[in-house]
C-alpha cells in the first residue's frame, strides 16, 4: 500500500485532522476503482498538496477586472479558497446566508471520493439563498487559484424557494499546479429553476475534482451546462435527484482537451419521482494527446413511471493520438419509461474539410469552422442569450 | 497566354480497399482562356476524378503528368490556394454542414479568396446586400442565407448554392460537375444563366455532363468525350448532338 502513504495522502489526512475518516480508506483512487478507471488520480500522489496562502487583493481585483464577464445582477469572488468580500455584491433580494458547520458529506453525494474530500478539507464557500417568487438574475461567481503545491476545497450551497429563479455562472480559472475540489449544494424547492452554468477554465497545469450535487422539487428544474476546458485531470461530477414529480434537469457539457490533458464529465441523473423529464447532451472535442471521459448514468426508480429521459454523448477526434472514453449506463426498474441513449466518436468529416477549403477556407479556419458547428448546438442549450453570446466566445475558432 | 488550363499525360489512382486502382490514364486537356470547354463521358470514364484532382481533394494520388493553370503548377497547390488562384469546382453532391450559417459561410469564403487575391475584404453589411442581390437574381429565398449550408435544401437548392458561391468567389475557372443532375428545367435555365452570365475573355469553364440538355443553355466552344481515364475524342458543339443521337460506341470503338 505504498500508495497510502504518498505524499499527498499524508498531507490531505493531516490536514483533515480529526475529519480525515470522511476521505475514506485507501488513498486516492486508482484505476481499479470503477468510478475512476477512466480517470485515475494516482499522477497526484506526489504532491504534498498544502492550504493555498491568500492573495494580494490587488492582484485577485486585476484578474476580474481582465475577465470580459457578461453583464449580471451580483458578483461573488473566491480566491484560493477565500471569499473576497470587497470585490462581491449581490442584489437586494437575496442573502447571502451564516456558513454553518456543514462538515457532512451531503447524503446525495455519499460514497463518491470528491465528495469525502470535500467533507474533510472543506473551506465556506457561498450560500445563496433565493426567497419564493423572486427572480434573482443573472449572479457571476468566479474561483481563482494560483500557486504549486496547494489546494481548495470551497463548499458552496444554492438554494431557491419556491417558485425562485436564477441564473449562476461559475467560473473558474487560475495559474499554477494546483488542486481544486469544488462542491455546490443545490436545493430548487418547488417550481424553483437554476441555470447552472459552470465554465471551468483552470490552469492547464491544474487536477480539479469538482462535484454538484442537485435536489429538485416538483415541477422545479436545474438545468446544467459545463464548459470543460482546462486543467491537466478535471473531473466535472453531477449528480441531480429528480424527487418531486413533473420536474426537469439538463446536465449538458462541452469538453475542449488538447495537449496531455483528460477532461471528465461524469453524471448520474436519478429519476425518483413520476412524470419527470431529463436532458443530457454533452460533446467533446479532443485534440493532440488529449483524452475525454464521459460517465453517466440514469437511475429510474420503480416509483418513476412515465420516465422521459434522452442522454446524447459525441465526440470529435482530431487527432490520431487523441483519446475518448464513453460509459453510458442506465438503471431502470419502472415500466413505463421512454429512455434513449447515443455516442458517437469520430473524425472530422473529410467531405465537408474539402468543400470548405475549395471555396478558398484555408484549412485551420476550416477546421475550427467545422469543430465551431459541432459545438454549436450545444451552446444553443444555454437559455441565457447573453451567456450563449459569452461562452460562444470561448470556443476556438470564434469569429 | 492562350493556354489558360494545360493537362498533359494526367495519371490519378485511388485507393480501393487497400488496392490502388488508376483511374486518370494519361489525360490530356487544353481550355484557352475565355472559352467553354464540356467533357461528356459514360459513368466510370474517370469525369469526377477530373474535377476533383483539379479541385485538390487528397484522396486521389496524381502518379503522372501535369496541370498547370495561369502558367502555376496545379498539383503543387492546396485546395484553397487553387481557390484563390481562380479554381471553382461546382459539386455534383455538395456536403450538408450543419451549424455552419450559410451567410457567414459565403462571407468567410469570400473573403478567404478577396484576401488571397490582395483585394479588401468585405464587411457584413456590404457582404450582405451583395448576398442578397445574388440569390433574388438567382430566384433563391433570402432565408437560404439563414440556414446551415445545404441542410434541408432540395437538389435544385443545393445547386443554386453552388452557382451563388461560384457568383460570389468570381472564378476564373469554373468547373462543374455533373450540376444539371437532378435539375428540372427552370433550375437548370437558372443554373445555366448563372454560368453564362461569367462568361467572358477572363473566365473559362469546364462542364461536366451527361446530357445535351444542360450544353443547349451553356454552349460550349469545344466538347470532349471521355472514356477509361483519357479525352478519347475531341470537338465542336455538334459532337455532343451527335453523341446524344448515336451514343458513345463508335467514339469508342474508334478509340479502341
Amino acid at each position: 500500500m505504498s500508495e497510502n502513504s504518498a505524499a499527498a495522502w499524508q498531507a490531505l489526512t493531516g490536514r483533515a485532522g480529526e475529519r480525515a475518516a470522511l476521505l475514506g480508506a485507501g488513498g486516492l483512487p486508482t484505476r481499479r476503482v470503477e468510478a475512476w478507471h477512466y480517470t485515475p488520480l494516482q499522477s497526484l500522489n506526489g504532491i504534498a498538496w498544502q492550504e493555498a496562502p491568500a492573495l494580494d487583493a490587488a492582484t485577485v481585483k486585476r484578474r476580474v477586472e481582465g475577465l470580459n464577464l457578461p453583464e449580471h445582477d451580483g458578483l461573488l469572488v473566491f480566491a484560493n479558497g477565500r471569499f473576497c468580500k470587497e470585490l462581491s455584491h449581490l442584489p437586494d433580494c437575496m442573502d447571502v446566508q451564516e456558513y454553518g458547520d456543514g462538515s457532512a458529506v451531503q447524503p446525495l453525494l455519499a460514497g463518491r471520493f470528491s465528495a469525502g474530500l470535500n467533507a474533510a478539507l472543506r473551506q465556506p464557500g457561498a450560500r445563496l439563498h433565493v426567497p419564493a417568487g423572486t427572480d434573482a438574475g443573472l449572479i457571476v461567481m468566479v474561483s481563482l487559484t494560483e500557486g504549486d503545491g496547494v489546494s481548495t476545497h470551497l463548499h458552496h450551497s444554492v438554494t431557491l424557494d419556491e417558485g425562485a429563479q436564477l441564473t449562476l455562472l461559475d467560473v473558474q480559472l487560475g495559474t499554477g499546479q494546483y488542486l481544486t475540489n469544488p462542491q455546490v449544494d443545490v436545493h430548487c424547492a418547488d417550481k424553483a429553476h437554476l441555470s447552472h452554468i459552470t465554465q471551468q477554465a483552470e490552469s492547464h497545469e491544474a487536477a480539479r475534482l469538482a462535484i454538484v450535487g442537485a435536489r429538485v422539487g416538483e415541477r422545479g428544474n436545474y438545468d446544467s451546462f459545463t464548459l470543460n476546458q482546462g486543467g491537466v485531470l478535471a473531473r466535472q461530477e453531477v449528480v441531480t435527484q429528480l424527487s418531486g414529480p413533473f420536474s426537469n434537469t439538463n446536465v449538458n457539457a462541452i469538453q475542449l482537451v488538447d495537449g496531455a490533458r483528460l477532461n471528465d464529465l461524469s453524471s448520474m441523473i436519478h429519476h425518483a419521482s413520476p412524470d419527470c423529464t431529463s436532458r443530457q447532451t454533452v460533446r467533446s472535442v479532443l485534440s493532440e494527446n488529449g483524452q475525454g471521459v464521459f460517465q453517466g448514468k440514469i437511475l429510474v426508480d420503480r416509483i418513476a413511471q412515465k420516465t422521459d429521459g434522452y442522454q446524447m454523448n459525441q465526440a470529435l477526434l482530431l487527432s490520431e493520438k487523441a483519446q475518448m472514453n464513453s460509459k453510458p449506463e442506465l438503471e431502470i426498474y419502472a415500466d413505463d419509461v421512454k429512455c434513449s441513449h447515443g455516442a458517437t466518436v469520430g473524425a472530422l468529416d473529410e467531405d465537408q474539410l474539402f468543400y470548405l477549403r475549395s471555396r478558398g477556407v484555408q484549412e485551420e479556419q476550416a477546421r475550427d469552422m467545422l469543430v465551431q458547428a459541432f459545438l454549436l448546438e450545444t451552446v444553443e442549450l444555454v437559455e441565457h442569450e447573453s451567456l450563449r453570446d459569452y461562452l460562444l466566445k470561448a470556443l476556438p475558432g470564434h469569429v | 497566354m492562350s493556354d489558360f488550363l494545360k493537362i498533359e499525360g494526367l495519371k490519378a489512382q485511388i485507393d480501393a480497399d487497400g488496392t490502388p486502382k488508376e483511374i486518370l490514364k494519361g489525360l490530356d486537356l487544353t481550355i484557352p482562356k475565355g472559352e467553354v470547354h464540356a467533357i461528356m463521358g459514360p459513368n466510370g470514364s474517370g469525369k469526377s476524378t477530373l474535377s476533383y484532382v483539379l479541385a485538390g481533394r487528397e484522396d486521389y494520388e496524381v502518379t503522372g503528368g501535369s496541370a498547370h493553370f495561369k502558367g502555376q503548377d496545379l498539383l503543387e497547390l492546396e485546395p484553397e490556394e487553387r481557390a484563390a488562384l481562380g479554381v471553382f469546382l461546382a459539386f455534383q453532391s455538395p456536403v450538408e454542414l450543419p451549424g455552419v450559417n450559410n451567410a457567414n459561410f459565403l462571407r468567410t469564403a469570400v473573403n478567404a479568396v478577396r484576401k488571397a487575391r490582395g483585394e479588401e475584404e468585405l464587411d457584413a453589411v456590404s457582404f450582405l446586400k451583395l448576398a442578397r442581390e445574388e440569390t433574388s437574381r438567382l430566384s433563391m429565398s433570402g432565408e437560404m442565407l439563414k440556414r446551415a449550408v445545404n441542410v434541408g435544401f432540395s437538389g435544385g437548392e443545393k445547386k443554386r448554392n453552388e452557382v451563388l458561391q461560384m457568383r460570389l468567389l468570381k472564378p476564373s475557372l469554373a468547373i462543374l460537375d455533373e450540376t444539371d443532375s437532378g435539375l428540372d428545367i427552370d433550375a437548370l435555365r437558372i443554373v445555366a444563366e448563372g454560368v453564362n452570365s461569367l462568361r467572358g475573355p477572363d473566365f473559362s469553364s469546364l462542364v461536366i455532363t451527361h446530357h445535351q440538355r444542360l450544353l443547349e443553355y451553356i454552349v460550349p466552344d469545344r466538347v470532349h468525350v471521355m472514356a477509361h481515364g483519357r479525352i478519347i475524342h475531341s470537338g465542336g458543339p455538334e459532337v455532343a448532338t451527335l453523341l446524344e443521337k448515336q451514343g458513345y460506341k463508335q467514339f469508342l470503338e474508334a478509340a479502341a
